[in-house]
């Protein structure tokens, strides 16, 4: 088969929830990188790809996506003969847990964590401006409440979806990944459940290789 | 005798999305009210629903779901031979009308719903409640709206609806905000004459028409 297309930069957290499904079922791919400084993200050769200027977008063949959550399910769906089975759609029950808790990962913990991974990292990191603390602050507390609710979850079940690895635990991977990298890591401690789960989800092998691409600090 | 229980009232825009996929879905449900000013979502019976403590849950015979978008995707899985056929991209498992479908739902999740809840929120919801506006909040929001709008008014040129030649979840996901919007300020959706036309006519829908029927009753 084929192999895709992947635009984006490794070091970029939606980039690299594509690049883990396509690491996790072991397909052939290309990244091509996208220059974000020069502002390549709102050309126009870009634009026809993704309308609204960002990254990642993924071309096989004719068929181009983006939407790095929607990326992921065409990968996994596609490479579904690989063996390897995150999203569970030979089974209602199972399928309906991943997509309940990849939609907790899209509506409550990303607009809990990214604020904080955005203004502690990215803002004086990438754009050499004054993180606003006050951002970073509420932001914690409403992370917190998030990983009280994860906490019990995990308390009771292996992964967020179910006694199985899928598509929702590894959504989660790359804000905290760069979460862990921030004063703010700390906050993970007071959740020994959540802190297992993570512990072993970065233990994979697709993760230790994406991860290595991304920044260390 | 409906096995289907949604939890929570017509009224919260999460709410009304799951019905009005189970409406276009043909699936009978009962609607078990959450008293939210007594403070029942946060109730530890609800809690074992929705561990969030927010409004939808869902349950039916095979299990408990929340999270809207995740509801309705499992209504269609569930209930594949009921009510309209195409809302997840048509029939048969056709990977690419289904990826359609996924990225344009997620364009709705990621980039229409975070400035159209703040601005139903600054609009609609803080006036009802005795909040106080925040004009900023209205400014950003409505700069930010303004951008989605325009890629999808590029979109909305190309293709009739959202994911391609069918109303599919991708539209009908953004029914709620965007009913509350055109309400209040009706120029954001309307001064763009595909989105006009595409709004127009996904809001003439029979199964939406019941939502805001629904909506319009007394609350009980």
């Amino acid at each position: 088969m084929a192999g895709v297309k992947i635009y984006g930069k490794p070091i970029s957290t939606c980039t690299a929830r594509v690049l883990l499904c396509l690491e996790e079922v072991g397909a052939e791919y290309q990244l091509v990188s996208i220059n974000m400084p020069s502002g390549e993200h709102k050309g126009p050769a870009h634009l026809a790809r993704n309308p609204f200027g960002q990254i990642p977008a993924l071309e096989d063949g004719d068929l181009v996506l983006f939407e790095s959550r929607a990326i992921s399910k065409y990968v996994l769906r596609k490479y579904k003969e690989s063996g390897t089975d995150l999203l569970k759609e030979g089974n209602l029950a199972e399928s309906a847990m991943v997509e309940v808790w990849l939609e907790a990962e899209s509506q409550q913990y990303n607009p809990a964590i990214s604020p904080i991974v955005w203004q502690s990292l990215i803002v004086p990191k990438m754009y050499g401006g004054t993180p606003d603390q006050a951002i970073i602050d509420s932001s914690l507390e409403k992370l917190k409440k998030v990983l009280e609710v994860y906490e019990a979850r995990l308390s009771k079940s292996k992964y967020l979806a179910g006694n199985f690895f899928s598509l929702a635990d590894l959504s989660h991977f790359p804000f905290t990944r760069y979460l862990m990298i921030t004063p703010y890591a700390s906050v993970f401690e007071s959740y020994p459940h959540v802190k297992a789960w993570w512990e072993d989800i970065t233990s994979r092998p697709a993760f230790k290789k994406v991860s290595a691409g991304m920044l260390d600090s | 005798m409906a096995s289907v229980t949604v939890y929570g009232t017509p009224l919260s825009p999460a709410v009304s999305r799951v019905l009005a996929c189970l409406f276009e879905k043909d699936v009978d449900f009962k609607l078990a009210p959450v008293d939210m000013a007594k403070g029942q979502h946060k109730s530890p019976d609800f809690l074992k629903l929705q561990p969030f403590g927010q409004v939808p849950a869902f349950q039916d015979e095979l299990t408990t779901v929340f999270e809207s978008r995740a509801i309705c995707k499992y209504i269609c899985n569930n209930y594949p031979e009921k009510g309209n056929q195409t809302l997840m991209g048509g029939r048969d498992g056709d990977l690419l009308a289904q990826t359609s479908v996924d990225q344009w739902l997620e364009a709705e999740g990621q980039s229409f719903n975070p400035p159209s809840s703040a601005l139903v929120f600054q609009l609609a919801f803080a006036p009802m409640f005795g909040f106080k506006q925040d004009p900023a909040a209205i400014e950003q929001n409505e700069a930010k709206l303004a951008n989605v709008l325009d890629v999808y008014d590029r979109r909305l040129g190309e293709s009739k609806f959202l994911a391609g030649d069918d109303f599919t979840l991708a539209d009908l996901a953004h029914l709620p905000n965007g009913h509350i919007l055109v309400s209040k300020n009706e120029d954001l959706f309307m001064s763009r004459k595909n989105v006009g036309r595409w709004w127009e006519e996904i809001s003439a829908r029979p199964a939406w028409k019941k939502v805001v029927e629904m909506q319009n009753a007394p609350q009980g």
